[in-house]
């Protein structure tokens, strides 16, 4: 006889996700390898700022790109062009990169360098200011970028995305005097939402606030070195 | 769009649930979800692409309810909650204080699962045991 039953779980939605996204954390930890999520709303300037920030970072670190990109290789090609290993994943329609797309292109960048060699991987999501927020894919840090022209009420419209964010660079500052926008109100929006964020203003056409930006990665880099010991003797 | 990869996730722990069980006999009637109101979630258009997920599985038939959790947040300043809004830049009402701490909103739980089988004496002691 069928009885009625009930089940309780009490099992996260995202469970699937989230089990890939720590075993690609744990890849990258064995590598050894800092992999930083960056996210946006498409036409903020993620490729843009790579295309500055790459090769300043490459003097200093061995750097390479995964790159989610809806149906095209564009941006891979332009961040090759500046000598950067840059790995394609062509998510298809998917509007963000989730934990098995990015396990993917692991095992691509695996077949065409050793990334132990590596010291910073860096994910291009795909232009879109709500999903990538909620799906981690391994990464240690989350960096928004939100662009002047999008005007200083995009933190409060897409709230999670800034919550979830360890650093949000607002890019195109160089544009600011030709803007009736109010670069005080961003960081407000920005810091009521997430008051433990990191914002730096960057403009990848001036190089403005770039120093900056790079010497976050480069900390954040340092971090994980005198921690990784600690966590590995605990 | 994410609905339908929220769906996926969710169909994938399901199945994980129905082997864990052994039992070809179960059949879903209701699963019951909740849903922070700070999530990137659409509650109508998960019920709609799951009821189109689950055509011609054997979860064909099966109902999604979706139980929404309301935002709170917690002023750092003088403790008391609150419900966050954009109008007020998510800060609160009492001290203007940042959103620090969120209390509840986050939420994307597979809460519960009603179900018949004919297993149903040993199932039903299982999952009292489990609960306890």
């Amino acid at each position: 006889m069928h009885m009625p039953l009930e089940d309780t779980l009490g099992l996260n939605l995202l469970a699937a996700n989230t089990h890939q996204a720590q075993h690609n954390n744990q890849q990258l930890e064995r590598w050894d390898l800092l992999c930083l999520n960056l996210m946006s709303s498409p036409g903020a300037g993620k490729t843009a700022l790579l295309e500055r920030s790459l090769p300043a970072l490459a003097s200093d670190l061995r750097v390479a790109v995964l790159e989610g990109d809806m149906t095209t290789q564009l941006d891979a090609d332009r961040l090759e062009a500046v000598g950067i290993p840059v790995v394609p994943i062509t998510t298809g329609r998917a509007c963000h990169l989730d934990a098995a797309m990015v396990s993917g292109g692991l095992r691509l960048l695996q077949q065409r360098l050793d990334p132990a060699e590596l010291n910073l991987l860096l994910v291009e999501n795909v232009g879109n200011l709500v999903c990538p927020a909620e799906f981690d894919v391994g990464e240690h840090h989350k960096v928004a970028l939100l662009s002047v022209t999008e005007g200083d009420d995009k933190p409060l419209k897409y709230p999670l995305m800034f919550r979830n964010s360890d650093v949000v660079l607002i890019t195109k500052v160089d544009l600011l005097p030709h803007l009736p926008v109010d670069l005080a109100a961003i960081r407000h929006n920005i810091l009521s939402i997430n008051p433990n964020a990191t914002v730096i203003e960057v403009s990848a056409i001036t190089g403005e606030g770039l120093d900056a930006w790079h010497r976050w990665v480069l900390q954040a880099l340092a971090n994980r070195s005198t921690t990784a010991p600690a966590l590995a003797a605990a | 769009m994410h609905e339908v990869d929220m769906t996926k996730c969710l169909l994938i722990s399901l199945n994980e649930w129905r082997e864990q069980r052994d039992d070809s006999s179960v059949m879903v009637e209701t699963v019951h979800l909740d849903v922070g109101r700070f999530t990137c979630v659409e509650p109508d258009q998960l019920v709609t692409t799951y009821n189109a997920a689950v055509q011609g599985s054997w979860l064909d038939g099966s109902k999604l309810t979706i139980t929404e959790i309301p935002f709170v947040g917690r002023c750092l300043s003088c403790n008391s909650s609150y419900v966050p809004v954009p109008e007020n830049a998510y800060r609160s009402p009492c001290c203007d204080h940042p959103l620090e701490e969120i209390l509840s909103g986050r939420e994307l739980r597979i809460r519960s699962i009603d179900y018949r089988s004919d297993a149903a004496a040993v199932v039903e002691s299982m999952s009292i045991q489990r609960h306890r």
